[in-house]
């Protein structure tokens, strides 16, 4: 079966973020880029259920500028097949990106969508429910397990009072969390490789998707810095001013 | 404005998050509240203040297709469709937005007015206020944000929700759920961490005593989490449950920024951890440089004073 791997270009989760002095966004521009680290687990899974014979083929989309084909090329170091850029100038959201992927979706007949969970800039934790709603799959949401059975895939998913399994008919959406697994890193013949496979690039009118937000940016911000407190020397004194300064116990 | 809020609960009683999310709700507007789940915690969501109206769906799990679908089915009726930010909202609520073609609002931390709201991004290091242009909302709160209204003092009127068509895409397996004596995470008033300085799982019982006698909840840094030494429910931070307890003590926790970003609202903050240049004495009120498995067992004996 086929399987299809949403990759996002995201600001690299080490970099610490800094608002622009406008209040427009977060600065962008000379900062390092990467793949999406709950797309780079996605990616991973699909690779793993390839090598153990479950999956065929494993084709990466991005949705972004052109500078998007470094993640796809990634996910083709990683062991996808093949790629499709959607090239797109703007922020897209949640909601676009849904649409989008549902015409690739309809074009490539995936049997599983693989996402990460969330993206680590706009953390809106979206995309996968939204594509399942409206291809009318089931969704695994925050998977921390994937099995994949008769025609059906066993997802145990990551709640708040622990762990919850599902079954879902194929085709699925599943999104990753955390503790799926660990993602490689391509070696350098792999990279090497990747460079020779294919990636096609599309844009969103050529899908027939409208891409204009709904969500209208007023002002991005700092939040309010939190104040250093003061050294304590010793358990007693720290209990002493729980009790007494804070009154917090 | 007409709200409904979806609730989240265990099979017994109500999430204290849920309140947190019609106390958001009630910004907007007049909150009915949807209990999908047994009759009695429908009585119970009906006693929740500032609930005018209740209705309960009589459903066993609360799978994401069903839900959403009864959700999208009765949309009609409301402007704005809440839940918490909690496992159950996350995955049902974007369902929900998709089907009725809106851009959903993740995780607010804030209300502007009708159309405006306020949300943590980059793993709250900003905070972008938007503006939603469609002609309904759906939103999920960020429990840590909005105070909870009272789970008592309300006298709503409960009413059986329209069915819905399940999908019949999805079924539940099962459920591996950590029974705990000790308060939910993002309820508990004092939440007691450790990190990766606590070295291994069995040393991660070194808490416990402290937690006892403060009532508290345990939590872990995802370091710790990632090591084997906690199960993943209780992580805190920016991928794991986002806490805001009056007081939070982080044990053996440097304060990586995805850590801060789930616990830097608490009201009080202490740090212990040997090495003073961790970033985490950066957001603590009182810090205490030492090596924890030291300190733990002195600060137990002083609350035992």
């Amino acid at each position: 079966m086929k399987l299809l791997v949403p990759v996002k270009r995201v600001v690299d989760y080490n970099v610490k973020v800094r608002v622009k002095p406008d209040g427009s966004g977060v600065e962008t521009a000379n900062v390092k880029m990467s793949m999406n680290p709950f797309d780079e687990i996605a990616v991973e899974e699909a690779v793993r259920l390839k090598e153990k014979g479950a999956a065929t083929e494993i084709v990466a989309v991005s949705i972004g500028p052109a500078q998007a084909q470094e993640q796809i090329r990634t996910a083709l170091a990683m062991g996808a097949d093949r790629g499709i850029l959607v090239e797109v100038a703007d922020t897209v959201e949640p909601i676009a990106v849904a649409k989008i992927l549902k015409a690739i979706v309809e074009k490539e007949g995936p049997q599983m969508v693989i996402l990460g969970k969330q993206a680590i800039d706009d953390d809106m934790n979206a995309t996968g429910q939204m594509l399942a709603a409206l291809l009318g799959w089931g969704q695994g949401t925050f998977a921390s397990k994937v099995e994949i059975t008769d025609g059906a895939v066993n997802v145990t998913r990551e709640v708040d009072g622990g762990l919850e399994t599902v079954k879902l008919t194929l085709p699925a959406i599943v999104t990753t969390d955390l503790r799926l697994n660990e993602p490689r890193y391509a070696s350098l013949p792999n990279i090497m490789k990747a460079r020779k496979k294919p990636i096609e690039t599309i844009k969103p009118g050529d899908l027939g998707v409208d891409t204009t937000p709904r969500l209208k940016v007023i002002k991005v911000e700092e939040p309010a810095k939190r104040q250093a407190g003061v050294k304590v020397g010793s358990a007693a004194e720290l209990v002493a001013k729980l009790r007494n300064e804070a009154k917090v116990i | 404005m007409t709200v409904l809020v979806l609730a989240d609960h265990d099979g017994a009683s109500i999430s204290q998050p849920t309140r947190s999310a019609v106390a958001a709700g009630g910004k907007l507007g007049d909150v009915t509240l949807l209990v999908m789940g047994p009759e009695s915690v429908a009585q119970a969501g009906a006693k929740i203040a500032g609930v005018t109206k209740v209705l309960h769906a009589p459903t066993e799990h609360m799978l994401a297709e069903p839900a959403a679908a009864l959700i999208a089915g009765i949309a009609g009726d409301y402007t704005h469709l809440l839940a918490p930010a909690s496992a159950v909202g996350k995955n049902v609520m974007p369902r929900v937005a998709a089907l009725l073609d809106v851009q959903p609002i993740s995780d607010i931390s804030g209300v502007v007015d009708a159309d405006t709201f306020v949300r943590p991004i980059y793993a709250g290091n900003a905070l972008a206020t938007v503006q939603s242009s469609d002609a309904k909302k759906v939103i999920t709160v960020r429990a840590a944000s909005f105070d909870p209204v009272a789970a008592e003092g309300g006298s709503a009127s409960v009413e059986a929700a329209p069915s819905a068509n399940d999908p019949g895409v999805s079924s539940y397996v099962g459920a591996e759920i950590v029974k705990s004596e000790r308060p939910e995470l993002t309820a508990a008033r004092v939440v007691v961490s450790g990190g990766r300085a606590i070295g291994s799982a069995d040393n991660f019982k070194i808490l416990d005593k402290i937690a006892d006698k403060l009532g508290a909840a345990v939590g872990a840094s995802r370091a710790a989490v990632d090591a084997g030494y906690a199960p993943n429910d209780l992580q805190v931070g920016q991928t794991g449950k986002i806490v805001a307890p009056e007081l939070y003590m982080a044990f053996g926790i440097s304060g990586a920024i995805q850590h801060l970003a789930g616990m830097k609202d608490s009201k009080v903050i202490v740090a212990v951890n040997k090495d003073e240049e961790a970033p985490i004495f950066q957001v603590a009120d009182y810090g205490l440089v030492g090596d924890i498995f030291k300190v733990i067992p002195e600060i137990e004996a002083e609350l035992e004073k």
